[in-house]
């Protein structure tokens, strides 16, 4: 990266009242006011979010898809976590 | 027993082979990321390109109409570039850097937008084919193997159509109008037609990298296949306008269950890639002039971003 270039933005959208904001992809912004300009024109030309945010890239800290496997292997065996595992009897409604 | 060590190559074409998407912090080939960069930054230089030769029509659109649908058109191209360029960073290319090949003319754009848009009808042809065949390329990379690609390319798609269908409309009331209108579309789609076909790039058995390209799921389909869709595609369209293509070899073939047509002239296609089309110069000069012209602005906003953040 040299110096005269802007600054890099995660930009994460809501796309309707009521739902999370998901990661849409990014952009370059001298400040986060104009990131968010830039995200609308970017990422909302056709109604695409009622909220934006901004984050700048460098504050994005990402697990390691190297460690992957031993990171998420602890929720691999425990079964019992879903509901699935317990078995209910034919004649008991509602649960 | 003995166990099979996969390299890590190996590794990560099985995970391509299953379909499984390759995300920027994984690992990956050297050629592969290389191969990409260049692939969507390419791809992003040709919509940022593709603005110039419609933005000569914004100001003579013939009606209030037309000229909101262009501008947000051309919008939309720019925000095609925005959507690639910033999936090329996700491995690790600088926008500096592919923005300074660009002007350099190290790297390439695609060749179609170094012919001129000499009418209104122009913008008919653009939209209706250029647009036409960029989707028939587009398509099958919303599901291409890495991952920031494949998003962005699925943004694109949405947007495309109305790309495509705008410019259809524009050839469609051309063809219902003045006589003098349908010839200026007849002799628009002339003009459009071979370099259109262009797009698709060199013949199967002049490119050399598409194997490589298909095994890594970056191409989905060959050169000579999506031209054969395209036309397939477009000679009925074209025959309910009223135009004609303007290739006498274009026959409906039973046996192959598809059109015959003529050969291209890879001399003309060779010879603008290699920067002496019509518009090359023009087109490439008025990239490094915005460019250098805005480049006191881009200086100010970071200036006054940094100030406001020393004031706290
Ligand atoms: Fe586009
Ligand atoms: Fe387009």
């Amino acid at each position: 990266m040299n110096q005269s270039e802007w600054p890099l933005w995660e930009v994460f959208i809501r796309s309707k009242q009521g739902l999370d904001h998901k990661h849409v992809g990014s952009l370059h912004a001298a400040d986060a006011e104009m990131a968010i300009q830039n995200a609308r024109d970017v990422y909302t030309r056709r109604l695409e979010g009622v909220s934006i945010w901004v984050v700048e890239s460098g504050h994005v800290h990402a697990s390691n898809p190297d460690d992957a496997a031993a990171f998420y292997e602890p929720a691999n065996d425990k079964i019992y976590r879903h509901p699935t595992f317990y078995q209910v009897p034919d004649s008991i409604k509602h649960m | 027993m003995e166990t099979l060590e996969l390299t890590q190559e190996e590794q990560f074409q099985a995970r391509i082979d299953a379909d499984i998407r390759i995300e920027p912090k994984d690992w990956m080939p050297d050629a592969y990321r290389k191969t990409l960069i260049r692939q969507i930054s390419q791809h992003a230089h040709s919509e940022l390109v593709g603005m110039l030769p419609e933005g000569n029509w914004i100001t003579r659109a013939p009606s209030l109409k037309r000229k909101s649908i262009l501008l947000a058109k051309v919008q939309d191209e720019a925000g095609h570039g925005l959507y690639l360029y910033s999936a090329a960073e996700t491995l690790g290319a600088s926008r500096d850097q592919m923005l300074a090949d660009l002007h350099s003319g190290k790297a390439k754009y695609s060749s179609i937008f170094n012919y001129p848009t000499l009418s209104w009808a122009d913008m008919g042809c653009v939209g209706w084919l250029v647009d036409g065949a960029a989707i028939l390329n587009q398509v099958p990379l919303c599901r291409t193997s890495y991952g920031p690609y494949a998003r962005a390319m699925v943004r694109v798609c949405k947007e495309e159509s109305f790309h495509q269908r705008q410019g259809f409309e524009i050839m469609q009331t051309l063809c219902e109008g003045a006589p003098t209108q349908k010839a200026m579309a007849q002799e628009a789609l002339n003009r459009w037609w071979w370099p259109t076909l262009m797009m698709f790039g060199p013949a199967d058995a002049d490119s050399p990298n598409t194997a490589q390209s298909m095994n890594w799921r970056i191409k989905r389909f060959t050169n000579d296949e999506l031209r054969q869709k395209f036309v397939d595609m477009m000679v009925p369209q074209a025959e309910f306008l009223g135009l004609t293509v303007p290739d006498e070899k274009v026959q409906w073939n039973d046996t192959k269950n598809g059109y015959d047509f003529g050969d291209v002239d890879w001399e003309e296609f060779w010879n603008v890639v290699k920067g002496n089309g019509l518009c090359n110069q023009e087109r490439l000069g008025a990239r490094v002039k915005a460019h250098e012209e805005g480049a006191w602005v881009r200086e100010a906003a970071m200036a006054h971003a940094e100030k406001r953040k020393a004031r706290g």
